[in-house]
């Protein structure tokens, strides 16, 4: 293993495949290709394969996200972390059999650098129909040779309000018109506005909307966007539906309510991968993820959960040299 | 074929389920397990109880029914109605009643003297802004439940063992 924290600076694109039309990319000593069904990923002293629709999924959030907060593990091997300005990719280092083994491998890059080839990397490999943001009911497969592209779905800019939805200058709410339709499994879902009475000089002051309906609206899933902001503290409400394609290692406490519906979270420890937990979550209920571990929820019907992030970019060392706790609050 | 006929679930405080965490190698208590509608069900009117708290920031839960007192805040709060109606009453205060660098919701004692700013009329699902430096006022007919994203003030009541899983 390394413990190389300069920053690597080689990426390449290497040409098309001459079989399945895709291309390979180089960023440190990383390698990553793809074929029908797989995506491939070497380094040093390993190798790897994932599924390629699990693989894309994954890829997506980190690009949407800008690398997140802390650790998004591609699965239990790969991922990456947020250094917030730099990012570590690493093989294995969250794994307990890859350490012991030798075969972990982290290396890191400036954010600006690596984000350009991850997102030609989710251009070039994802397929005309294929919608990695979309339940796999509403997509088509992510399988197959080089077949046009869907830089449509892939370039979606993630919604962040800077005040709260629907305020003037803001993110927009969502309608038909707007090409923000019901989701299905949403049709049940009341769409009425609340009632809004400003006094004259008081109208971008008295202000709201109807978050649900908006949330039926949206047309991706597990995708956090913000919509409400006291200061750095942000409601990131999302929809989910299937399996969130990343687990998500905290460097901080986030926290969970669910809105609609039931999601069941596994958590693991972050640095081993260990199960510790099961959290089932239903209508009302509230749960924090504490900062030293990673999860990934499962949600059969599609759900609402409301996801709350301190963005505080002081947080993650302060709790790396112990001064704030891993957990929100004792008692 | 067979078509699945989709119904949202959402809780009340009259009908609700909790969900739990099920230990497999951790203490209950890190994961700070609580529901909404149970703490609506067991607090007093307008108790704002913390349900989350992340550093100085909070998010409040609280039954709400009848009038609220009347609250001021120095930053933007956000008020989310999840079950029930809810009237938000707004005004602006002659002089600012808080320190800009004030945190959470404060009471403020008295009648309210203040310029009207509006009403909101919030139904389940909706959100509201309660602008910073305003006065506010909750009311609701029937018991309904409000959960406000906002900072640890002095109104903010922290009962955490009262509302949180403590066992496995
Ligand atoms: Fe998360």
């Amino acid at each position: 293993m390394v413990n190389d924290t300069s920053i690597q600076k080689h990426f390449a694109t290497l040409p098309q495949d001459n079989e399945t039309g895709y291309k390979s990319f180089e960023m440190g000593s990383f390698k990553f290709s793809r074929d029908e069904y797989f995506a491939y990923i070497t380094w040093p002293t390993g190798s790897h394969m994932m599924s390629i629709d699990a693989f894309l999924r994954a890829l997506m959030r980190d690009v949407a996200w800008g690398f997140f907060y802390g650790t998004v593990n591609f699965d239990p091997v790969f991922g990456t972390t947020n250094l917030y300005g730099q990012v570590e990719m690493f093989a294995g280092t969250y794994h307990d059999s890859y350490k012991e083994g030798g075969l972990d491998w982290q290396e890191r890059f400036e954010s600006e650098e690596l984000m350009p080839m991850f997102k030609a990397m989710v251009s070039d490999w994802t397929v005309e129909g294929f919608d990695p943001f979309a339940s796999p009911m509403e997509t088509n497969d992510a399988f197959g040779a080089k077949n046009g592209d869907n830089d449509e779905a892939v370039q979606r800019a993630r919604v962040t309000a800077k005040r709260m939805v629907g305020l003037d200058g803001d993110t927009p709410l969502r309608t038909d018109e707007s090409g923000f339709p019901v989701n299905r499994m949403f049709a049940d879902v009341d769409q009425s506005q609340p009632v809004v009475q400003a006094e004259p000089g008081f109208e971008d002051q008295v202000s709201a909307y109807n978050l649900y309906g908006y949330l039926s609206r949206s047309d991706v899933t597990w995708n956090p966007s913000v919509c409400s902001v006291v200061k750095e503290s942000l409601f990131c409400p999302t929809t989910e539906e299937y399996i969130l394609p990343v687990e998500h290692g905290n460097d901080r406490v986030e926290w969970f309510i669910q809105l609609s519906d039931e999601i069941t979270w596994e958590v693991k420890d972050k640095e081993s991968g260990k199960p510790r937990a099961i959290v089932t979550m239903k209508p009302g209920d509230v749960s924090a993820m504490p900062a030293d571990i990673r999860h990934q929820g499962f949600s059969n019907k599609r759900s609402m959960l409301l996801v709350w992030e301190n963005a505080s970019p002081v947080i993650p060392d302060l709790i790396k040299k112990g001064e704030s706790p891993v957990v929100p609050v004792e008692f | 074929m067979t078509t699945v006929d989709y119904k949202t679930e959402f809780g009340s405080v009259a009908d609700f389920e909790k969900g739990g965490v099920t230990i497999i190698n951790d203490n209950p208590k890190n994961y700070v397990f609580s529901n909404i509608y149970d703490v609506a069900n067991t607090s007093a009117p307008y108790e704002r109880v913390v349900v989350a708290i992340n550093r100085e920031y909070v998010i409040e839960a609280a039954r709400a029914e009848g009038a609220s007192p009347l609250y001021t805040n120095a930053h933007d709060e956000f008020v989310l109605c999840m079950d029930g109606e809810v009237e938000v009453e707004l005004m602006k205060p002659e002089v600012a009643l808080l320190p800009s660098d004030a945190e959470g919701a404060h009471l403020v004692e008295g009648e309210a003297e203040g310029q009207k700013m509006g009403r909101l009329v919030l139904g389940r699902g909706h959100q509201g802004l309660l602008p910073a430096g305003c006065l506010y006022r909750f009311s609701s007919v029937k018991v309904s439940v409000i959960s406000v994203q906002s900072i640890l003030g002095p109104v903010s009541v922290q009962k955490w063992a009262d509302i949180c899983q403590t066992e496995a």
